[in-house]
């Protein structure tokens, strides 16, 4: 193996062709875009994984272990900060949306390339100003920044509040440029039957992040200028409500939720196809389903209110409502399984996810079924159950997809192969400890263990030793995934140009894909993932 | 800018191509500036059923008849940027410039008088939160109406100095002779922009100063 000999392409890649630092820095390239992202991203999901590390091991012990009950408040906080609003939100998206999308749609460009350059720079700034917050005193709100705590909290609640709401423009300016682009941008053929399921996740997402983010934004600066300027909004004490707040804040954190899991389950349905060696199984009805979800999202922010004082009928109809969500995500998961069935199953990696995705998906969607059941939430509010639930639904479901994506794209981000073997052995592990860490979490729930507290009775601790212990082995497994992704992008085999044989549209273009993408528009003549026909793929 | 020989990007397709995705890329902007402001009309909203006595006799306190001017000053600015598409649509660019200048004069008229408002209610002490000092109503109920008054206005008024700044900008544009009757879409765009102001603004106008 000569990597650097055969890594130099006779095409200049988009890697390549421009080296300098600043070439990076003042690109419009999407996928040099892309890569920027995935870099902060990353940096983010490390950040929060150290969190999550000194969380656990303070909770190892019912007494003190590691910190005290203050620290231990701005770590989990910090925790949820850096997980939610700086890497779970934008990684799919951003990243491997921003790199995939408009190679998808056979666009050399998205339709707004100076846009994109500068939502990276809006994210840099607000994910800069919530670190500067976490450096300077951190905060101990958690992170939904509940009222009217959050409002006189004597830690450095305002430069996070506004950290998030400037990574609020990256998200919304990408969503705007995603959509736009996924209507004017697509090359010949490409009409919206057979537009990818993957931009169809990220264009409903579009939709979610352009019409939600703009609440968020406002509920962040009303509390802050709360902060700031005493105007009472949220403050009882002044007149105002703080009920009023979690309207308002679960009006965009429920949608939310879906601008997290969508674009996981557009990297599925891809995934699936290509490792199945089959066409989706109803392509229509996912692609519907992805609108139910997002449109149903904004009907059911009332279940996160249940014992806020809501009248019961309106906890009823946020509880049906939320249930709905159940019923488009399952025609999601049917018609991946479906699709699996009969087909040619590779398990190569990425199916690996896929199979972790499923399982985390189906579980944490039923315990979500659950806990939209007002009798029962009652029980299970603010307990681990909770903590529980939406780690597997948002934190699985995303990072199952993200490492899917990451290593089905790896090649076409970088012509580079990763150790096959390692990868599996880091995808097992990942899986694993994944649900070692938090099915305990929904014993302890239930048992009674509240969300956010600092002890907890010594009767209840062998599952929190389980957790801890699953915790670690989560960290083994992205310890394992760096360095083996770290050493393939120097000495990684070459890749081929479609190295999955996959029929999927991105791969019409070259692994690493030139500056332009494609040297002419390509011709989508063909379903996507239809492997019926036997064809070697196009590479432009 | 200079660097520019054509304003076209090839990617596009098409010239058409490229202004349908300006318009459709500012129209979802705009969407999501409705639902920016929409978060304190809801608060309005719920504080308005909390206090209503309160609100009634706080709207008292505004200066109706300048809010009716402004409201005559912005409707006009936008008919001017209506007619600066119509000119530069038939390639006449000096008469652009003039529509665009004139929309910009009234759009600055708005803002003198509401300088001149927030003048007068600084010195009434009607002002939001903890500056809040006018004896004449409760402080529950008064302080938030006069918060949701100087986040609603305020906010717009500065939708108006970034509208403000658009304007000039195509303005700027016309006397350098960037825009022709086939090469207009900024115009278009920035004028959509104007007119979500104006629109705003006519939904704040009767929310707070005529609504009894």
């Amino acid at each position: 193996m000569n990597p650097s000999t055969a890594g130099s392409l006779a095409e200049p890649t988009y890697l390549n062709h421009e080296t300098t630092v600043r070439s990076w820095l003042l690109t419009r390239d999407h996928k040099r875009i892309g890569v920027m992202f995935l870099v902060l991203v990353i940096s983010a999901l490390l950040l929060g994984g150290v969190f999550a590390m000194l969380l656990r091991i303070e909770l190892l012990t019912p007494g003190p272990t590691i910190m005290g009950p203050m620290t231990y408040n701005r770590v989990f906080t910090l925790h949820g900060v850096t997980m939610v609003w700086l890497f779970m939100i934008p990684a799919i998206p951003s990243a491997f949306g921003n790199f995939v999308l408009p190679l998808m749609l056979g666009a050399k460009e998205v339709a707004f390339p100076r846009l994109n350059l500068a939502s990276v720079y809006i994210y840099a700034a607000g994910a800069a100003l919530t670190v500067f917050g976490m450096v300077w005193s951190g905060a101990d709100t958690g992170w939904t920044f509940y009222t009217p705590y959050s409002t006189t909290s004597p830690t450095a609640v305002t430069p996070i509040l506004l950290g998030v709401f400037i990574i609020g423009f990256s998200t919304i300016i990408t969503g705007l440029n995603f959509i736009t682009t996924t209507h004017t941008l697509r090359a010949p053929g490409m009409h919206w039957s057979r537009i990818p399921l993957f931009v169809w996740a990220i264009y409903g997402t579009s939709v979610i992040q352009v019409v939600a983010t703009p609440v968020l934004a406002m509920v962040l600066v009303l509390v802050a200028l709360e902060r700031v300027a005493g105007v009472g909004i949220f403050d009882p004490t002044r007149g105002g409500d703080p009920v009023l707040f979690q309207h308002m804040f679960w009006f965009y954190s429920h949608p939310a939720v879906y601008i997290m899991v969508l674009p996981a389950m557009g990297v599925i349905t891809e995934v699936v196809c290509a490792f199945s060696r089959k066409n989706i199984f109803g392509y229509r009805m996912i692609a519907a389903s992805t609108f139910g979800i997002a449109f149903v999202g904004f009907f059911s922010w009332g279940h996160h209110m249940f014992v806020s004082g809501q009248s019961t009928f309106g906890s009823g109809i946020f509880g049906v409502l939320s249930m709905l969500v159940a019923i488009f995500t399952a025609i999601k998961i049917f018609n991946w399984v479906a699709t699996m069935y009969g087909g040619a199953i590779d398990l190569k990696v990425p199916l690996l996810y896929v199979l972790g995705f499923i399982f985390l998906l189906t579980f944490g969607g039923m315990t979500g079924v659950a806990v939209a059941t007002t009798s029962l939430d009652v029980h299970w509010h603010d307990t681990y159950f909770i903590v529980a639930h939406f780690h597997y639904i948002m934190v699985g479901s995303v990072l199952m997809a993200f490492l899917a994506a990451l290593h089905y794209w790896w090649p076409k981000m970088f012509g580079r192969l990763f150790p096959e073997r390692w990868a599996s052995v880091a995808a097992c592990t990942i899986i694993f400890g994944f649900i070692v860490t938090f099915l305990p979490q929904f014993l302890l729930g239930n048992m009674g263990m509240p969300r956010r507290y600092y002890q907890y009775p010594s009767e209840m601790q062998w599952l929190n030793v389980l957790s801890t212990a699953g915790a670690s082995l989560l960290a083994f497994g992205f310890g394992l995934i760096g360095l083996y992704l770290v050493w393939s992008l120097r000495y990684g085999k070459v890749s081929p140009a479609n190295p999955w044989g996959s029929r999927g549209y991105e791969w019409f273009s070259a692994s690493p894909p030139g500056p332009h993408n494609f040297r002419e528009p390509p011709r989508f003549e063909r379903e996507v993932h239809d492997y019926t026909v036997s064809e070697a793929p196009h590479v432009f | 800018m200079s660097s520019e020989t054509t304003p076209w990007r090839e990617y596009f397709g098409s010239r058409e191509n490229q202004s349908h995705a300006a318009q459709l890329g500012m129209w979802i902007f705009l969407g999501s500036e409705v639902l920016l402001f929409t978060n304190l009309f809801v608060g309005y909203a719920v504080y308005r059923y909390y206090y209503p006595e309160v609100f009634i006799e706080a709207s008292h306190h505004l200066a109706t008849g300048w809010a009716t001017v402004q409201t005559l000053l912005l409707v006009t600015s936008s008919l001017c940027v209506a007619l600066a598409v119509h000119f530069i649509r038939s390639g006449r660019a000096f008469w652009m410039g003039v529509a665009l200048l004139v929309a910009m004069g009234l759009g600055l008229g708005f803002l003198v008088i509401k300088g001149w408002e927030y003048w007068k209610h600084w010195t009434e002490g009607a002002l939001p939160g903890e500056y809040y000092r006018l004896a004449e109503l409760p402080d529950r109920g008064g302080s938030l109406f006069f918060t949701l008054y100087f986040l609603l206005t305020g906010l717009h008024a500065l939708h108006m100095l970034a509208g403000l700044s658009v304007l000039g900008w195509l303005v700027w544009g016309a006397l350098v002779g960037r825009y022709t009757a086939e090469y207009h879409v900024p115009v278009e765009v920035g004028g959509l922009y104007w007119h979500l102001v104006d629109v705003f603004w006519l939904f704040i106008y009767p929310l707070l100063y005529l609504v009894e």
